[in-house]
C-alpha cells in the first residue's frame, strides 16, 4: 500500500511539475505585466528599473524557481482585475463549479448505467435502438447548442426552469455555498448539469454497453447460467461488477476532464463558477488569474485520477494494493 | 427408461451470410449411473452437444429440432424457469478452462452459496456448511478458508476442483464435463480425472465426458460416441470401440494414439482436416480423408446402423468388417 501510494504521489508531482512549467510559460508570454501595473505614460528608464525590481530580467530558470516557490506557498499572484490574490478569487468560484460537476456526474451515472446495461441485455429491442441512435446524434451536438436549445424550451417557452445564475444558495462554510439545500437551488442547477452531462453521456452509455456485452459473453457468465442462477443476479451481480471495473478508470478521467468543460456551460448559463471566471479573465488578459486557473484545474485533475485509481484498487479483488509496487 | 435420451437433435448457427448446421440430427442415450465419452477432432460438435443438453446454446446458435428427454422432461422446449430448475441442480456442467470459469470479482463462497440458494431455501450459514462439505469431498485443503478467497488466489488445479465441487453441490443426476483437464498442467490432469471417476462411481452420478483423448475415454467410460463434422459416426461399448473400431475414422483416431506408436516412430495422424461446417462435402463427410472411400461415399450420407456390437455410419463398413473377420478366421 505504501509503495503504491508513493508511486501515485510521484506521478502526481511529475504532472503538476509539467503543468506549472506550462503555466509559467504562459505567464511569461501573455501580455506585459508592466502595462497592467503602470499604464502607458511611463518612460523607458523607469520601465527598465521596474523590470529589474520585479525580476523580469532574470534568467528563465531563476524566474521559474521563484514562481514555483511562490506557487508551493499558495501564492499564485494577484489578480489585476479583482486586486486580490488569484487563489482566493478562484477558491470563491470553485464550489459553484464543483457542484455543477457533481450534478452532472450524478446525472451521468444515474442515466448511463441503466441505459448501458439495458441496451447490452436487449440489444435488439426498439428502445435500445432508439437509445443508441440518440447517443450517436448526441456525440455530435456541441454543448452550447444543447444548452441554448434547453434554455429555449424549458426557460423561454415552458417557463419551467430558470436559465441563469445559481439562485438561492445556502452558505455552508468558508467559500462554500450550496445549491442543494433549497428548491430554488435545485431548479437552478438542473439545466446546467444536464447540459454538462450531455457532453459525456453518449460516451458513457456506449462504453458501459460495450463492456457489458463483452462480459455477458464471458465463460464465467455462461457458467453462472449453467448453475441455474436467476437472470437478475447474473446481470447485476456477475456481469455489472465486472463491467464497471474498466468503466471506473475511463470514467474517472472523463469526470476530471469535465471540470475543464465547465467553461462553455458556465458561460451559457451565467453560472458564477471558475469556468465563467476563466473566460472573463482571458478577455481582461488577467494573467495571474489565468495561470492560477490552470494550476488549480491541473491539481483537481491529478487528485481525481489518484482517487479513481485508489477506488479501482479497492473494488477490484485482483489488484492487491499492498503488493502493488511495480 | 434411460436418464437422458437425445432424439434427432439439430443445432444451427445463424451466421451473417448463411445458417450452418453444427449438429446434424444426433441421437443417443445415457442410462442412470452410466458414463459416456464423446470423442472427435476439434470442431466435431462435442461442446455444442454438451451445451445443447443444458439448452444453453447462445446466439447466434439455436436448437432447431429434436428432443432432449432428461428424466422424462424435454429440455428442448422447457420455459426459462423450468430450465433454471434443472441447470446446476439435476444436470451440472464442468467447463474446460478453470482460469476463466469462475467469476473474478466474487469469492469462492459467494459462488457456491448462490448456486445452493438458487435451488434450495437455505440460509447463508447452512449453504456455507454444505459448501465446505463438498470442498472436502474434492480434497481441497482448509476448505473453510477457501470460502473467503477469490479465484485468482488459487491455482488452476485447485480451481477445477472447486468447479467440480460446485457441480456436485446439489447432487445432480448427470454431470457434463467438457475437456475438464485440457487447460491444466499435465501432472495434475490424471488426478482430476481420477477424482471425477471416484465421485461419479461412489455417488452413482451419470457422466458425459467430452475429450480428444481416447485413452482417457477407455479409462473413464463404459460407452463412447465418436463424432465427426456434427454427426455421430460410431457408438457403442467403449471396450468394443477401442478394441475393434469399425469406422475408418475411429480406426484412424486409435492408430494415432501414442500407445500405438513404437518409440522413435512418428504418430500416425489421419491425413487432412475435418471439413468446416459450411464446406462439408456431399455424401459421407469423411470421404476425402478415407482410404476406403467409393463413389457411393461421395454421393449419399451413410445410415447409422448396428454392425455387430456397435452402431456405425459407414457404407463400406459391412465389407470391411466382413473382410477383417474372415482374415481372423483364416489365421
Ligand atoms: N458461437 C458459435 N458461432 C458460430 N459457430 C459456432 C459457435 N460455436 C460453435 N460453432 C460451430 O460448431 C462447430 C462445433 O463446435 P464445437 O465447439 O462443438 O467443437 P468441439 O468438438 O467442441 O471442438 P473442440 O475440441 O475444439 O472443443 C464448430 O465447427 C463451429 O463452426
Ligand atoms: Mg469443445
Amino acid at each position: 500500500m505504501f509503495a503504491y501510494l508513493m508511486k501515485r504521489l510521484f506521478q502526481a508531482i511529475a504532472v503538476m511539475f509539467a503543468i506549472s512549467l506550462i503555466s509559467f510559460a504562459i505567464q511569461d508570454n501573455l501580455g506585459d505585466p508592466l502595462r497592467e501595473l503602470v499604464g502607458q505614460s511611463v518612460s523607458e528608464e523607469v520601465r527598465q528599473e521596474l523590470r529589474d525590481e520585479l525580476g523580469l530580467n532574470d534568467s528563465f530558470f531563476k524566474q521559474y524557481t521563484r514562481f514555483a516557490g511562490k506557487v508551493l506557498q499558495g501564492d499564485l499572484g494577484t489578480s489585476y482585475f479583482f486586486k486580490e490574490p488569484a487563489l482566493d478569487v478562484i477558491l470563491k468560484k470553485l464550489p459553484a463549479t464543483l457542484e455543477l460537476v457533481l450534478g452532472a456526474t450524478i446525472i451521468i451515472i444515474g442515466v448511463s448505467v441503466p441505459l448501458g446495461v439495458y441496451t447490452a441485455i436487449k440489444p435488439n429491442s426498439l428502445f435500445s435502438k432508439i437509445v443508441m441512435g440518440i447517443s450517436i446524434i448526441g456525440i455530435s451536438i456541441p454543448v452550447f447548442l444543447t444548452a441554448i436549445l434547453m434554455i429555449f424550451i424549458f426557460s423561454v417557452e415552458l417557463r419551467w426552469l430558470p436559465s441563469f445564475g445559481r439562485g438561492d444558495v445556502v452558505h455552508v462554510f468558508g467559500p462554500w455555498s450550496t445549491n442543494f439545500a433549497t428548491v430554488d437551488g435545485w431548479l437552478h442547477i438542473l439545466l446546467p448539469s444536464v447540459a454538462l452531462a450531455s457532453i459525456m453521456l453518449p460516451l458513457f452509455i456506449r462504453l458501459i454497453r460495450a463492456e457489458m456485452m463483452e462480459t455477458l459473453q464471458s465463460e464465467y457468465v455462461r457458467f453462472a447460467w449453467a448453475k441455474g442462477i436467476r437472470p437478475k443476479r447474473i446481470w447485476f451481480v456477475h456481469a455489472l461488477k465486472n463491467t464497471l471495473l474498466p468503466v471506473i478508470t475511463v470514467g474517472g478521467v472523463q469526470i476530471g476532464t469535465m471540470v475543464a468543460y465547465t467553461i462553455l456551460t458556465e458561460t451559457v448559463f451565467q453560472w458564477p463558477g471558475m469556468g465563467f471566471m476563466f473566460l472573463e479573465a482571458v478577455n481582461r488578459v488577467d494573467t495571474p488569474l489565468i495561470v492560477a486557473y490552470l494550476i488549480v484545474v491541473g491539481f483537481i485533475f491529478v487528485v481525481t485520477n489518484t482517487i479513481v485509481d485508489l477506488i479501482y484498487g479497492l473494488v477490484n479483488p485482483t489488484v492487491n494494493l499492498s503488493r502493488m509496487d511495480a | 427408461m434411460p436418464l437422458l435420451s437425445v432424439r434427432d437433435l439439430v443445432v444451427k448457427f445463424a451466421m451473417r451470410d448463411e445458417t450452418v448446421t453444427a449438429l446434424k440430427s444426433i441421437s443417443f442415450d445415457v442410462a442412470r449411473g452410466d458414463r459416456l465419452g464423446i470423442v472427435g477432432e476439434s470442431g466435431a460438435g462435442k461442446s455444442v452437444t454438451g451445451f445443447a443438453l443444458l439448452n444453453l446454446i447462445s446466439r447466434p446458435g439455436f436448437i432447431d429440432s429434436g428432443e432432449i428427454l432428461f428424466d422424462g422432461m424435454n429440455m428442448a422446449d422447457m420455459s426459462d424457469a423450468e430450465l433454471r430448475e434443472v441447470r446446476g441442480n439435476k444436470m451440472a456442467m464442468i467447463f474446460q478452462d478453470p482460469m476463466v470459469t469462475l467469476n473474478p470479482v466474487l469469492t469462492i463462497g459467494q459462488q457456491m452459496v448462490e448456486t445452493l440458494q438458487a435451488h434450495r431455501k437455505l440460509s447463508r450459514k447452512e449453504a456455507e456448511q454444505i459448501a465446505v462439505l463438498k470442498l472436502r469431498e474434492v480434497y481441497i485443503p482448509a476448505p473453510e478458508e477457501r470460502l473467503a478467497q477469490y479465484p485468482h488466489e488459487l491455482s488452476g488445479g485447485m480451481r477445477q476442483r472447486i468447479i467440480i465441487a460446485i457441480a456436485l453441490l446439489l447432487d445432480p443426476q448427470l454431470i457434463i464435463a467438457d475437456e475438464p483437464t485440457t487447460a491444466l498442467d499435465v501432472t495434475i490432469q490424471a488426478d482430476i480425472m481420477e477424482l471425477l471417476l471416484e465421485l461419479c462411481t461412489t455417488k452413482k452420478v451419470s457422466l458425459i465426458l467430452i475429450t480428444h483423448d481416447l485413452g482417457v475415454v477407455s479409462q473413464m467410460t463404459e460407452n463412447t460416441l465418436v463424432m465427426y463434422a456434427g454427426r455421430i459416426i460410431e457408438a457403442g461399448r467403449t471396450r468394443e470401440i477401442i478394441n475393434d473400431p469399425q469406422h475408418p475414422y475411429t480406426q484412424g483416431l486409435i492408430n494415432a494414439l501414442p500407445q500405438q506408436t513404437l518409440p522413435g516412430e512418428r504418430l500416425k495422424q489421419i491425413p487432412g482436416n475435418m471439413p468446416s461446417l459450411s464446406a462439408a462435402p456431399k455424401g459421407c463427410a469423411f470421404n476425402a480423408r478415407c482410404e476406403f472411400a467409393q463413389d457411393r461415399c461421395r454421393m449419399e450420407v451413410p445410415n447409422f446402423e448396428q454392425i455387430g456390437p456397435v452402431k456405425v455410419a459407414c457404407h463400406e463398413v459391412r465389407r470391411l468388417h466382413h473382410e477383417t473377420h474372415k482374415q481372423e478366421d483364416l489365421a
